[in-house]
């Protein structure tokens, strides 16, 4: 341990209720707590926490909590202590700094800016308890030409669409960056909600061959584990061009979570760090992304949509049109508060642009342009609430891609050390004993309430405005209203401030 | 100031109604003046118009204009604009009555239009594409003049007051057609600009609608891709624009048309038989955006026939009846019993059913 | 009949069965008050080696060698199907310790009697509280 780094928590622990049932020890992956057999007592090392909760939620007497150390530098607005100790790391380590989970920044979070529009009077709310209220959506492309058979029926002449019993998908999160557990809780959640997950770019373990058709696999820069079945077993394509945790950059396995089973998962060696190349080597610009969409779809004989996935950066609305137009069915768009197993701490925090305002950029650019129909739109990267969704929707999203909140729910605490890999909750890591804590029969259990609870909650939102299909608040931008905002986040955002009526 | 209609969005309550005779025979304004007054109190003396079908059987080849000006010279930019554009046929002064409660009326112009062909030919444009860009042009581009009415042998009247006295300000009762709609207004804000009123036209559409649509911003800037602007911000508008899109530029039809705007909820779709699932499944596919959601009643006139529809949970009132070949549409039956009281059949269409009453000679001639 | 299984692919070896049970026993609404500076006897044992755990109580066997072996009939087969121990007829000679496959029944503290686990019934819990606490859906009442 470093010298100059003091422990960021402490461990506090009410003696009065500790039973010395020693469940923190066994439980802490991270070795804080010990028993001390002379005094019978527990101790803990401060230094070793990561406060990641797990020993103060299974303390069976409530003895333990885990506080912020009020151990302080001298104070001082621009040196604050993280980016003191951020220094004292690197000087003593030389490297770059890795860090885990979304950006931690205290930058605006414009959902939470945004509030959203009710019916009264002129117009009923209608009651999702009593009447239908409709989640349904399909994504993909709409555009189509009518064209009508021998008897005058309307041909089915759209390109192969996703069906959705929510406008909410599992985002993607690759095995290897999260365990084989976490995979088939999320898996087995999106078959019985009639969602999709998304492998990520560590290919798809055998035995999740079987959820195939709620399964989205992913084409990254490394191409992990891509090859003839795992494109065909799939219900979607996603090429991801980039990561809103880090964009510019291609990811990042550490070589202590390559086990032998990611390792064939993956098709890379086992032990050695996977680390994807910054851009597809064969994608230098849009007319390669084109060839490379086509390469898929020809792949899979044109049965499968095409999703390319983007980090929010300045030029998102260009480069979505751009995408629009490679053939591509989906655009998905990951915020700069995404997050990620790995990412270099600086690019995490400072790289990229909320996905609230790259939505409402490409959703308008779009069209401007008349191309709307030639994608749907997938928002990710910090969609943390129903209300969110019900605001992205609004914007213009078709849908919205969850990761850390579908990691909350399968137990994550958010303490932001996934690339160390002794994931305490047995998500992002590889070890077997860490892994089994995270028993699938609870864990998809958990998706699954998760996802009801916030289409319940859209549902209601949506009664609320008298809308009864999630399709007629896509892109319904008078639904919205914005709060704290200047006229240029108003403009971009194509909405009216909050008290401008009609 | 008070803000022009489609400098903001004015949402309204409405009463509307319509008639036809399918067997072609034509009948005043009159009828409709009368449906209309008994339903006085679901408008509030800020909007009233009519549209009738087959009331110019002289000039039924040319395009009727009927156009606001706000003066002379909003008068003369158009006249240019239209001379350039059209072979103008007849033009006068639409006669009216002073009515004491009608006020603040604009100058009313009608023209009767043929494109001129070398322009036709040379904008690459379907006829009828070609007169609505036109109208398009006039309503956006000359201050002071807003074309209401554009089809042929139909024409639409409308204008700030109650309903009952714009048409006698019209003097519809002198108008002979075979379908006529109506509209009282109920707006939720004054704007008093007589071009807010409706029905709402574009060529031979008309639409009299009826209540506040939720869907409203998800449907104009969908429809706003494929060239249309919603200057009025008025549901109307958008629904009309819905329309056109789906008949006059993607060739669906009517019913087809309906399964778009109201559609089935998808749980009832998978329990009707096979074939009509597949179409209104594939229908809501093709045109999710499109979905009109929230409470409407609207008529829509067209060449031949109207359709009535009401939004698919029927948030609001509609009545149909027949008595021989007439049939009637209104947003109460006492509407209808007012001008024919013995009716051989009274019905409340559900939610997202269309009612299509057609001439039986469908190419909306007379008989 | 519900009997408690265990599966060893979920138990972790934290051992929080162990206190459920013994805190289960004392009657007593906090647990730290329970247990505080007590040792513990549990009637459900984890038994660790290595990284594997199972955690192991009576299982209620259909034609239990304890009842049949029980000298002074203190062991009885309830009609319900659950093993239960009569403290005030047990002499305490333990040949039920001994013949017991499983070890799942062990001398109480007191020393005077056997102890087994009785799925609960003989306390105010309702379900077995080792079920109600593991963590991760290891220890499972269920009819198999």
């Amino acid at each position: 341990m470093d010298m100059y780094i003091q422990p960021e928590y402490e461990v506090v622990r009410r003696e009065d209720r500790c039973i010395a049932c020693r469940v923190c020890e066994r439980q802490c992956a991270n070795l804080v707590h010990s028993f001390d057999p002379e005094t019978g007592k527990m101790q803990a090392d401060d230094s070793k926490c990561v406060n990641c909760h797990r020993c103060v939620c299974l303390c069976p007497t409530h003895a333990l909590k885990i506080v912020k150390s009020d151990d302080t530098y001298r104070q001082n607005a621009n040196w604050d202590g993280q980016t003191i100790n951020e220094v004292y790391k690197q000087a003593n380590a030389g490297g770059v700094l890795l860090s885990s989970m979304g950006n931690p920044k205290p930058f605006p979070v414009f959902w939470d800016k945004m509030l959203v529009n009710a019916s009264q009077v002129t117009n009923p709310p209608i009651d999702p308890l009593r009447e239908p209220m409709e989640t349904q959506l399909y994504l993909g492309k709409r555009t189509v030409k009518i064209e009508r058979d021998e008897r005058g029926r309307i041909k089915n002449t759209l390109p192969p669409q996703l069906k959705l019993s929510a406008p909410i998908m599992f985002s993607a999160m690759s095995y290897g960056s999260i365990s084989y557990n976490a995979h088939e809780a999320l898996a087995r959640a999106a078959e019985e909600l009639g969602i999709y997950y998304n492998t990520g770019e560590g290919g798809l373990h055998k035995d999740f061959y079987k959820y195939g058709k709620n399964t989205i696999v992913q084409v990254a820069s490394g191409r992990f584990g891509v090859f003839k079945d795992y494109l065909e077993t799939a219900a979607a394509i996603e090429i991801k061009m980039g990561q809103g945790a880090k964009p510019g950059i291609g990811g990042h396995l550490p070589g202590a979570k390559i086990s032998a089973d990611v390792s064939e998962t993956r098709m890379i060696p086992e032990g050695v760090d996977a680390i994807s190349p910054a851009p597809h080597h064969d994608i230098y610009s849009i007319e390669d992304l084109r060839q490379l969409v086509y390469s898929l779809k020809e792949a899979t004989e044109y049965k499968k949509p095409v999703i390319v996935k983007i980090a929010a950066v300045h030029n998102v609305a260009a480069i979505a049109s751009g995408i629009a137009r490679s053939g591509a069915d989906i655009i998905a768009i990951d915020g700069y508060r995404g997050g990620t197993g790995a990412a270099p701490t600086r690019i995490r925090d400072n790289v990229g642009i909320p996905v609230e305002l790259a939505l409402a950029e490409v959703d308008a650019r779009l069209r401007e342009e008349g191309i709307r129909d030639e994608v749907s739109i997938v928002v990710g990267g910090s969609v943390r609430s129903s209300a969110d969704v019900v605001k992205a929707i609004a914007l213009g999203a078709d849908a919205c891609y969850i990761g850390t909140a579908a990691l909350l729910a399968l137990g994550c605490h958010l303490c932001r050390t996934c690339h160390e890999g002794k994931c305490n909750w047995g998500i992002a890591t590889q070890r077997p004993d860490l892994v089994k804590r995270l028993n699938p029969d609870i864990g998809y259990k958990r998706l699954v309430n998760l996802v009801t609870a916030w289409n319940h909650e859209i549902q209601e939102m949506m009664g609320g405005m008298g809308i009864n299909s999630v399709e007629a608040l896509r892109g319904n931008r008078l639904m919205l209203r914005g709060i704290g905002l200047t006229d240029t986040e108003l403009r971009i955002l194509g909405i009216k401030y909050a008290g401008e009526s009609l | 100031m008070l803000l022009k209609e489609g400098q903001f969005r004015n949402p309204s309550g409405c009463a509307v109604t319509g008639v036809i005779d399918r067997s072609g025979k034509s009948m005043s304004g009159e009828g409709m003046i009368e449906a209309i007054s008994v339903m006085h109190d679901r408008s509030n003396g800020l909007g009233g118009g009519f549209a009738g079908y087959g009331i110019y059987p002289h000039y039924k080849d040319f395009y009727a204009f009927h156009l606001f000006y706000d003066g002379n010279t909003a008068r003369a930019d158009t006249e240019k604009f239209l001379t350039r554009h059209f072979e103008i046929v007849y033009s006068s002064e639409i006669q009216t009555r002073k009515i004491p409660s009608v006020k603040d009326e604009p100058l009313i112009f009608r023209y009767f239009l043929a494109p001129l062909p070398q322009k036709l030919a040379n904008s690459h444009l379907d006829e009828r594409e070609y007169v609505a860009r036109c109208v398009n042009r006039v309503n956006a581009g000359i201050e002071g003049a807003y074309v209401f009415s554009c089809g042929k042998d139909m024409g639409i009247f409308k204008g700030v007051g109650y309903p009952e006295d714009i048409g006698r300000f019209y003097r519809l009762e002198e108008y002979e057609g075979y379908a006529w709609t109506c509209h009282g207004r109920y707006p939720t804000n004054t704007p008093g600009w007589w071009g807010g009123a409706h029905p709402f036209g574009l060529l031979d559409f008309s639409v009299v609608h009826n209540g506040e649509i939720s869907s409203y911003d998800a449907n104009r800037r969908y429809i706003e891709m494929f060239g249309y602007k919603c200057t009025l911000q008025t549901d109307t508008e958008v629904i009309t624009y819905i329309i056109d899109y789906l008949v006059r530029k993607q060739g669906l039809s009517l019913e087809e048309t309906a399964h778009v705007i109201a559609a089935s909820f998808w749980r009832t779709i998978r329990e009707k038989e096979e074939e009509t699932r597949e179409q209104e499944t594939l229908l809501r596919r093709m045109f999710p955006s499109l979905l009109v959601t929230g409470p409407f009643s609207i008529i829509l006139g067209f060449t031949g026939g109207l359709m009535a529809l009401n939004d698919r949970l029927k948030l609001r009132s509609v009545v149909c009846a027949e008595k021989g070949d007439k049939c009637y549409i209104a947003s109460e039956e006492s509407a209808i019993r007012r001008i024919e009281p013995d009716l051989d059949r009274v019905f409340s269409p559900a939610g997202g059913e269309p009612v299509i009453f057609k001439l039986y000679d469908q190419q909306g001639g007379r008989a | 009949m519900k009997r408690i299984y265990v599966n060893e692919k979920w138990c972790l070896g934290c051992h929080l069965c162990e206190y459920e049970c013994a805190f289960a026993a004392t009657g007593l609404s906090d647990m730290a008050k329970a247990l505080k500076g007590k040792r513990i006897a549990p009637k459900i044992r984890v038994e660790d080696c290595g990284d594997i755990h199972f955690a192991v109580n009576c299982r209620h066997c259909k034609d239990a060698l304890c009842v049949k072996s029980c000298i002074s009939g203190a062991l009885s087969k309830g009609e319900d199907g659950v093993v239960r121990i009569d403290r005030d007829k047990c002499v305490g000679c333990l040949t039920c310790v001994l013949v017991c496959p499983y070890g799942a029944i062990m001398p109480a503290p007191d020393g005077h009697a056997a102890q087994k686990c009785q799925l609960c019934t003989d306390n105010t819990c309702g379900v077995p509280n080792c079920v109600a606490h593991c963590p991760n859906n290891a220890i499972v009442f269920e009819e198999r």
